[in-house]
């Protein structure tokens, strides 16, 4: 199991950061509970499982919502 | 082409304006009721694409989101051919969007500033032994890096060789720069004022110290209260429940008209982002000042306290014992001093480090035949001279007369607490200086200042003697002082405090050995000096220990408290008034409640940020 950061654009709205969190959580492979969108921060924090989904999938599902994805680490 | 079409939404909302403005020059200059008509609809398609998208992309989420709304109350719009409402909606909404972000990033900018401290960039060693520019996050534990002067430190870290003076202010808040040896540590963040260091890597990101504070502050202006929490859960459900009703009331009433403006008057936008704009604001002010709140629960709870607990030793006086009154005997005064400073500078003794840190940076002379005497002081020979510095024991033992005028002096100053020095030169007693731990400068005011914004009561805890912590106390019109208290004493009188007397008490200590009591009492405030235990035990941290953020951190608690009551209120106002015009009123259209709507979004906003600017009245 892998931790992630994910630095978003600026998050404009609250509802964005429910439709984040509802994207990375419906991606099997991510630990549902982990999932923490910081919507003033605009970063995602998650834990996931590298044999089921990688980083680039998972900021992908994020950039198909059309948030612009800035950075992201794991760690 | 969805991300294109995301991504120029504030160019598409200044097409909608330029085409709604097209539109109604051809029909009231030119009479053109037709090309009105097409401007509009033209209008109406830009500017509701990308709110269609964000629409259909919430929904795969199983979100039901405001853009929701906003289509389909376009779409019923285009029903009944009103391409004037439909074009001016989709155009407030999308201006509206742009303002807020614009107005969001600014009461956002006191902590990216903060972040935007933190270090980019390293001088990491590579396999051959140069050193190359890497991003910070290439940076593992272990590794060796290279700081020039005038970079920033980019991780916790040992120093391995060279040395140099570091600007440690941004973590300690000590302005003067510390010398860094080998085996020194040296912290992410700070400045290497001059000089050049290899050091090595201990901590990186996130876990340097620097880094939690960052951590912590961007966790807490994301933290939600129980109010928050609950206008959270409330908007999840408040959207569709707007939906539903605008479909009910349009399948009763038949009148379409009536139910796409219901679905733009629901919006819920001021009600769920004015609590959280007031609360970034307000720790955004804080962490610029010094003052680290833990959330938005903290922050409430903290506006509502009434009794205050004190540390003594490091909170309420600085914990480092320095020279408070000092009296000179005869001539000559200038020599003696200096030989003084010459003798104390050989000594590790906390009173020689006070009494030297009073003189100040002399032309040290040569010391000989340096005789320690155990609790009394030391003698040598000074420019040849014999001097002796030290407590009455030891000028007593070189039998130094000792004048009724300095017996008189010794007394006074014993009797508030001073540990003495003396020093004496050929026998002839010069100097007689009394050092203690001193109450912080400013203290007594910050008191007043504390009470006159509704704390009741003032108490020390210490686990000094009775007899120092009551003088401390009468000096400072504490309400209750105790000595001899262990710091598990210290948490079960503050539980006594909360729980049997019903008191909301707020604990300021040092954060190291007081865990129990910041952890017991209500708001548990550490008076870090960048210490990661500090950082951890307690609810709000006054950075750089100092004590005059206390009032502020107290007045920008109650102020943030205030704002977001004003935000909720200015929210629920927004919507009463507006259902109310749909009621009552003939005026009350999808535009006008669009504007209003986009209004009060603003307007919680722009309230927010007014705590930016909060600062304490001076005097009061």
């Amino acid at each position: 199991m892998k931790k992630a950061t994910i630095q978003l654009e600026t998050l404009a709205c609250p509802s964005c950061a429910l439709k984040i969190e509802g994207a990375a959580k419906a991606l099997d492979g991510v630990v549902k509970d982990s999932v923490k969108v910081l919507f003033n921060a605009s970063k995602v924090k998650l834990e996931f499982y590298e044999s089921k989904v990688s980083l680039e999938d998972i900021v992908k599902a994020i950039e198909a919502l059309g948030y612009e994805v800035v950075k992201w680490q794991t760690n | 082409m969805k991300r294109f079409i995301l991504k120029s939404k504030s160019r598409i909302a200044l097409l909608c304006a330029l085409l709604i403005g097209a539109a109604f020059a051809s029909k009231l200059m030119f009479g053109k009721e037709e090309a009105a008509v097409l401007l509009l609809v033209a209008a109406s398609v830009l500017g509701v694409a990308p709110i269609v998208i964000q629409a259909i992309e919430a929904l795969k989420v199983k979100v039901v989101s405001i853009d929701l709304l906003v289509t389909i109350a376009v779409l019923g719009a285009f029903v009944i051919r009103n391409f004037e409402e439909s074009a001016i909606v989709t155009f407030l909404f999308l201006f509206g969007a742009f303002l807020e972000q614009r107005t969001l990033n600014k009461t956002r900018s006191a902590i990216k500033e903060l972040v935007e401290m933190a270090p980019q960039t390293a001088l990491k060693q590579n396999k051959d032994g140069d050193f190359e520019k890497v991003d910070v996050d290439e940076v593992d534990v272990g590794d060796v890096l290279l700081v020039k002067t005038g970079a920033k430190i980019p991780v916790d870290g040992t120093v391995l060789s060279g040395e140099g003076y570091v600007n440690e202010a941004s973590i300690t808040g000590e302005p003067l720069p510390v010398l860094k040896e080998k085996g020194a540590f040296v912290y992410a963040g700070t400045i290497l004022d001059n000089g050049t260091i290899q050091i090595v890597a201990d901590r990186v990101g996130e876990d340097t110290t620097f880094g939690k504070i960052i951590e912590l502050v961007e966790e807490a202006q994301d933290s939600k209260s129980k109010v928050e929490r609950f206008i959270d859960r409330f908007a999840r459900y408040y959207t569709p429940a707007v939906l539903l009703i605008g479909l009910v009331v349009g399948a009763f009433t038949r009148d379409l008209e009536l139910a796409v403006t219901i679905l733009v008057l629901g919006c819920p936008g001021a009600l769920v982002i004015g609590v959280p704009v007031s609360n970034v604001a307000g720790i955004g002010n804080g962490a610029k000042n010094g003052v680290l709140f833990k959330g938005s629960e903290v922050i409430g709870e903290f506006s509502r306290v009434d009794t205050i607990v004190f540390d003594k030793t490091g909170t309420l006086t600085t914990g480092v014992p320095s020279v408070s009154e000092k009296v000179y005997y005869g001539d000559n005064i200038e020599k003696a001093l200096l030989y003084l400073a010459s003798i104390e500078r050989e000594s590790d003794h906390p009173l020689a480090k006070a009494v030297l840190k009073e003189i100040g940076n002399a032309e040290f002379l040569p010391v000989e035949g340096t005789a320690v005497f155990k609790g009394e002081g030391i003698v040598a020979s000074v420019d040849g001279h014999r001097v002796a510095a030290g407590n009455l024991a030891l000028m007593e033992r070189e039998g130094v007369k000792i004048s009724q005028k300095a017996r008189e002096d010794i007394a006074r100053l014993e009797e508030k607490g001073n540990s003495l020095v003396m020093a004496a030169v050929d026998g002839e007693l010069k100097i007689l200086m009394g050092v203690r731990d001193q109450i912080r400068p400013g203290v007594k005011e910050n008191l007043i200042n504390l009470k006159k914004m509704g704390v009741k009561d003032f108490i020390m805890l210490s686990g000094d003697n009775k007899g120092t912590v009551e003088k401390v106390s009468r000096e400072l019109g504490l309400t209750e002082a105790h000595g001899n208290m262990l710091p598990e004493d210290k948490a079960d009188f503050i539980r006594r405090l909360t729980d049997d007397k019903g008191r909301v008490v707020a604990f300021v200590g040092d954060g190291i050995n007081d865990s129990p009591s910041l952890a017991t009492a209500n708001i548990g405030i550490a008076m870090g000096r960048g210490t990661d235990v500090a950082i951890e035990t307690s609810d709000v941290v006054l950075m750089n220990s100092d004590f005059s953020k206390l009032p502020h951190a107290l007045g920008l608690a109650k102020a943030t408290a205030r704002n977001m009551r004003q935000n909720i209120y200015i929210a629920v106002g927004v919507v009463v008034f507006l259902l109310a015009g749909v009621i009552f009123s003939e005026w009350m259209n999808m535009s006008v409640g669009m504007f209003v709507h986009e209004g009060s979004i603003l307007a919680v906003i722009l309230n927010g940020m007014r705590l930016l600017r909060f600062k304490l009245k001076k005097k009061i």
